[in-house]
């Protein structure tokens, strides 16, 4: 049978197509338009080149920012990932409870992410917050203010109200999955509790874990909104992040050539990481199907 | 190894069981022998796995004790009561290897390296996976994933009993004869306690020495396969064994005589009136047609299956089916059923009626 050919097909994909232009193509373009112009304003630009990538890629600043960024990455998935395994094992499975746990674990994820920051920023304070307060009763020497240390703790503590909540519930999901017929032949096995874990739990779980680690370690490498509004970025560079530098380079100082090439790289990185993710996942699915 | 049993055992999955009914396993007690292979049948959804699933411990019995040889066990974990079982569907390590899967139960009790690596040798060339034994388990075919749990279930030797839910529903039927031979000569071997459950009785028959028969939560009777076939203790028995099952008719009884529409026939022994709804039972095998002895039976439909020839008919509306050898003619002028009086047991209720001497 011969297949009939129409083409007409391509219009219905045409205004996708479009709006995907107005909405990453075109504002994507710009940013590279600057990443290789200088420019003074009056929409006049004077080719650049590679000019503004050398510049960021030997940038002490962008260095200093980068390594904050993934120890601040790293820091959060160490703590956020075990434990939010931690919590979907201990979790109730079913009942009353269940619906309750779940409910009360989803409100962090609720919260816009400027008020999570205000939260915090209000929590923590030494004069009217109520961590703040009592860990200065206590005799603890706490301020986020200008203690770099106390600032690192505060918004890492921050991320992982925020957002553990969120592996929990992936995690949560993988293990409701699990028939209990796995349960019953680990038990009749004679299998401890650790190797029901490692050898029912945590295969089952594998799938939705790569999904939430690569959530998280998105949304981290590019968290602004909550530090911005908690620390600023400070005491001095002690909390700026990427995304924090980059604004501060971009609207605060202007310099929109080495910020628009400070970008470009910023999302090559984030895109390298999300294909390295997505090569291991389908790897992984493929070896399921086997 | 131990012999196992059951004191006053019920269990309801309900958390406050009112009347019988609510029980899914009714009263029982129970003693299964050191090394006995049986067999545990029934239709779906009468208790058959609840049972099986208290022995094993995966389910703690609203009421009863379960004794492990003189040791109670009831409120053991099914960790702490070494036993084995094997499910209805497989259930496999996906990310070991065949290998780890049937060494996991001996590596859990900390045997030793080379004692583990002989064991799994030589239950890999039992269950015929010697050749696929390094592959990881994932991604095999079902009954190679069920051929897996059951080496895993008779991998330890020392456990007090091994339990089978229905191990051969996923397996094709040649290895499904393959395996149950297996099975069987394991527990010669090895001389293993075995229940078995299936809702298949050429399993059962072939399988055990003792079947047991459980119908609506209740263990109606247990007996070798010649005692099930001959004198059914429960209607149930007699309908769910054989076939086709037994022939039962509602009759009146009175010493040995039995009025069955008004027609009457002989007992092989003699019964007190029997109280309440009484049958009679007889076996397919044990009816013959005749040309005017016995009840008046009306001819449906005649089965060739072979070796022999299923006669399906009717007795005053109730089915009634005939057993006859190859090669019998059957004609118009068969016009009447007769049974082997000492072959036909009386009913009162569904439970079988003893007979004295005439």
């Amino acid at each position: 049978m011969d297949k009939t050919q129409n083409n007409k097909a391509w219009f219905l994909v045409l205004p996708v197509l479009v709006v995907v232009a107005f909405s990453a193509i075109l504002p994507l373009m710009t940013v590279v338009n600057y990443s290789v112009n200088d420019t003074f304003g009056n929409n006049e630009f004077f080719w650049a080149g590679l000019e503004w990538f050398e510049e960021m890629v030997t940038s002490d600043r962008l260095h200093e920012a980068l390594g904050r960024q993934i120890l601040f990455s790293a820091i959060i998935l160490a703590i956020e990932v075990p434990l939010g395994i931690y919590i979907a094992l201990n979790m109730p499975k079913s009942g009353a409870w269940a619906s309750l746990c779940l409910v009360l674990m989803a409100l962090p994820l609720l919260i816009p992410f400027n008020v999570v920051g205000t939260i915090w920023q209000i929590f923590g304070r030494v004069d009217i917050g109520l961590l703040g307060h009592y860990l200065a009763e206590l005799g603890i020497d706490y301020n986020y203010t200008n203690d770099p240390v106390d600032a690192w703790i505060t918004v890492v503590v921050m991320d992982v109200w925020h957002w553990t909540s969120l592996i929990a519930l992936l995690c949560y999901a993988g293990l409701q999955s699990i028939p209990n017929a796995y349960y019953q032949a680990a038990r009749v096995d004679q299998a401890s509790r650790w190797a029901v874990f490692r050898y029912i739990e945590l295969p089952k779980m594998q799938g939705v874990l790569l999904i939430a680690v690569l959530l998280r370690f998105m949304d981290s490498f590019m968290i602004y909104t909550e530090p911005f509004v908690v620390t600023g970025g400070g005491p001095g560079n002690s909390t700026t992040f990427l995304s924090i530098d980059l604004v501060k380079m971009a609207i605060g100082q202007f310099d929109l050539g080495p910020a628009a090439a400070f970008s470009i790289m910023y999302f090559l990185v984030i895109l390298l990481v999300s294909w390295v993710f997505y090569t291991v996942m389908t790897n992984l699915d493929k070896e399921e199907g086997r | 190894m131990a012999q196992i049993t059951l004191k006053n055992l019920a269990h309801s999955y309900l958390a406050q069981p009112k009347a019988e009914a609510d029980y899914a396993l009714k009263e029982m007690d129970h003693v299964w022998q050191n090394g006995g292979a049986y067999a545990l049948l029934g239709s779906s959804g009468c208790g058959k796995t609840t049972l099986l699933n208290i022995i094993s411990g995966l389910l703690r019995p609203s009421q009863g004790r379960v004794l492990f040889g003189d040791q109670d066990v009831t409120e053991a974990e099914t960790t702490a009561r070494n036993i084995a079982q094997v499910f209805q569907f497989p259930v496999v390590y996906d990310t070991m290897t065949v290998r780890e899967n049937l060494a996991f139960p001996l590596r859990n009790r900390g045997m030793d390296a080379a004692y583990i690596k002989a064991r799994v040798g030589q239950i890999a060339a039992m269950i015929g996976m010697e050749a696929t034994l390094d592959r990881k388990a994932r991604g095999l075919t079902a009954d190679a994933k069920q051929k897996i749990s059951l080496g895993r279930g008779m991998v330890r030797e020392d456990v007090n009993a091994i339990l089978f839910d229905e191990p051969l529903t996923v397996i094709d039927p040649h290895m499904k004869w393959e395996l149950r031979t297996q099975l069987k000569q394991l527990h010669r071997e090895f001389g293993h306690t075995m229940i078995y459950v299936t809702h298949d009785q050429t399993e059962a028959l072939t399988f055990a020495d003792k079947v047991v028969v459980m119908y609506d939560g209740r263990v109606v009777q247990m007996g070798t396969p010649e005692e099930l076939f001959e004198t059914p203790a429960h209607t149930f028995v007699g309908y769910f064994i054989g076939s086709p099952g037994m022939n039962l008719l509602p009759a009146s009884v009175q010493g040995n005589r039995a009025v069955v529409a008004g027609t009457e026939i002989t007992l092989g022994a003699s019964y007190a009136p029997p109280k309440g709804r009484v049958q009679i039972g007889v076996r397919p095998e044990y009816a013959t047609l005749t040309n005017g002895v016995g009840l008046p039976f009306t001819l449906r439909r005649v089965e060739d299956v072979g070796r022999h020839r299923i006669i399906r008919g009717e007795v005053a509306g109730q089915t009634v089916n005939v057993i006859a050898p190859e090669g019998m003619p059957v004609g118009a002028e068969l016009t009447h059923v007769s049974f082997a009086p000492d072959r036909t047991c009386v009913y009162a209720d569904d439970w079988r009626v003893t007979g004295g001497p005439i």
